[in-house]
């Protein structure tokens, strides 16, 4: 470990969501973790609740029964919303994270164009298509049922 | 009088802290005239001429490129030498010192965990020729297009804004951070070099490219753009290729062989005698 | 275990899972605007619906791909957070066997689960 030898000054966890007047990709970055951990939340629960459909439509429909009701419903929504905006963001950062879509080196002549300026069509690009599922998402669950 | 012609003040805040004492920093508040063209750090030598000399912070070229005077100025980091008062929009200026390092005393911050990192990643020419390295006797050849590849990152000063933004690094002690691993990215594309696989014994644990999720601030703050989270996701898709064993190892620039039948020019003159 | 394999198979992962969970995502709360594998109409999460698709081999397969493709997508996810936050190492080690102690037990559920649905789902319509 490195030793220190001042007053400590590291922003913790405080600096992943917020560090100072940061940019959009910085809340990308903060929505995308937070996504992930609800989803993955999200998947325990349903890995176990859903083992009940091998013991036999009595057990499934019971268990399906406790999860059902309004509340649920909604709570079943924000996974889904949850799940297009960590799908569509994370296909952009699968790509991004090995070279693609953040364009060569080049010259930095100013104003400085960086790997944030190639991502931002593209990130606008995966927002639009974010919502059109959250609003088709939304239509399923609550208009069209 | 008009009030136009009273003369404008800005008012700094300026986090001091002392090691000597037990107590934590703290804001002190300064006012001082502006002027047309001041930038944040003569805004500082202003305060320590004429009012406070006991404010301490590094600085030294006063022209963004020796890279010491980094410190965190409302709500980013940045090159105090490099920001105009008037370019803030404000007339109030917050100057804390670069966060994610510890405090050394006011403004000035700790930088030696970064410049570990950045020495663990061997930024230096590595190649198997050793004693041409030590004494050489020609150049390398490298292309224009081959220097272009990593020219960009080569601009670095050091001034650690990048690892002040990084996220990451704002818990993570055991992440290089931005700066070593765009320098790490800056010598492994250099073609004279031959150094991949020994960066890479660092590279491919924690320390490495991994724990980067682009949120992209280095890049944001970086005040010559270097763009070191362009240089960690080029880095990391050499990485991932390495694994995958689709990266093609390229043996590192030859020395260019001087050609031995060739003669003078007669209208270049020969060059003077040495001097020293 | 080297970040530089656990990354590569991390991102690897999440397209499958892209690809798997899209399907899932669709079939189960897109029915109304695509209707696509549930074949008794109705809501997806119907017995009739489960049953029709725990007897096509696809399903049954490809559950459990997601299953343990999304575990690792995951919880290799969570480690990562959770080292970020500088544990030391002995609460790291803790951290990593925690971590594939609770991924094995719910892949070896979730793989049971699929499995005797499989059969359960095959019987009904036999007998």
């Amino acid at each position: 470990m490195l030793e220190s030898r001042g007053h400590p000054n590291r922003l913790g966890m405080r600096g992943w969501l917020f560090g100072g007047r940061w940019g959009p990709d910085r809340y990308l970055y903060s929505l995308h973790r937070i996504t992930g951990l609800g989803l993955l939340l999200y998947f325990a629960m349903h890995i176990i609740l859903t083992s009940s459909r091998a013991l036999g439509q009595g057990a499934w429909e019971e268990s399906m029964a406790r999860v059902s009701g309004p509340l649920f419903v909604i709570g079943e929504y924000l996974v889904f919303v949850a799940f297009a905006f960590h799908a569509i963001n994370g296909l952009r950062l699968a790509l991004a994270e090995v070279g693609f879509g953040v364009g060569k080196p080049i010259e930095p002549i100013y104003p400085y164009r960086t790997a944030l300026d190639e991502q931002r069509p593209i990130v606008v690009v995966a927002m639009i298509l974010v919502a059109l599922l959250i609003v088709v998402g939304g239509l399923d669950f609550f208009v069209w049922h | 009088m008009t009030a136009d012609s009273k003369p404008k003040t800005v008012l700094y805040r300026v986090l001091r802290f002392e090691p000597e004492g037990s107590s934590n920093p703290r804001w002190q508040e300064y006012t001082i005239p502006y002027t047309s063209g001041l930038t944040v750090l003569d805004g500082l030598w202003v305060i320590k001429e004429g009012v406070d000399p006991s404010l301490v912070w590094r600085s030294s070229c006063r022209m963004g490129i020796c890279g010491s005077c980094g410190m965190f100025i409302n709500g980013l980091p940045r090159l105090s030498c490099n920001t105009q008062i008037s370019e803030l929009g404000s007339s109030t200026v917050e100057v804390a010192p670069l966060p994610n390092f510890d405090i050394l005393r006011d403004l000035v911050p700790d930088l030696g965990p970064m410049f570990d990192h950045h020495q663990a990643l061997s930024p230096f020419i590595l190649r198997p020729d050793r004693e041409e390295l030590e004494k050489p006797t020609a150049e390398y050849y490298q292309s224009s297009a081959e220097m272009e590849r990593y020219l960009q990152f080569s601009y670095c000063i050091k001034c650690a804004s990048c690892i002040a933004a990084c996220p990451t690094v704002a818990t993570d002690p055991v992440y290089s951070g931005p700066m070593p691993l765009a320098q790490a990215q800056r010598y492994n594309t250099d073609t004279r070099d031959d150094g991949f696989d020994i960066r890479k014994l660092a590279l491919r644990g924690p320390q490495g490219p991994w724990r980067c999720h682009f949120a992209g601030e280095c890049s944001r703050v970086c005040p010559k753009g270097v763009d070191p989270a362009k240089a960690i996701q080029l880095l990391r898709r050499d990485l991932v290729a390495d694994y995958l064993r689709l990266r093609r190892p390229t043996p590192p620039a030859a020395v260019v062989e001087k050609p031995d039948d060739i003669a003078r020019r007669p209208d270049i003159p020969e060059a003077p005698p040495a001097t020293v | 275990m080297q970040d530089q394999k656990l990354w590569t198979w991390h991102l690897a992962a999440g397209l499958v899972i892209l690809v798997l969970l899209g399907l899932h995502m669709a079939i189960m709360h897109l029915d109304a605007a695509l209707g696509i594998f549930n074949p008794s109409g109705g809501h997806p999460i119907d017995w009739a619906n489960v049953v029709a698709r725990g007897q096509t081999l696809f399903f049954s397969v490809t559950y459990v791909l997601l299953l343990g493709v999304a575990l690792f997508h995951g919880l290799y996810g969570l480690r990562n957070i959770l080292l970020e936050l500088a544990p030391g190492p002995g609460l790291k080690t803790a951290i990593s066997w925690l971590l594939i102690i609770t991924g094995v037990a719910l892949f070896v559920l979730g793989t049971w689960a699929a499995w005797k649905a499989h059969q359960v789902a095959l019987g009904g319509v036999l007998v």
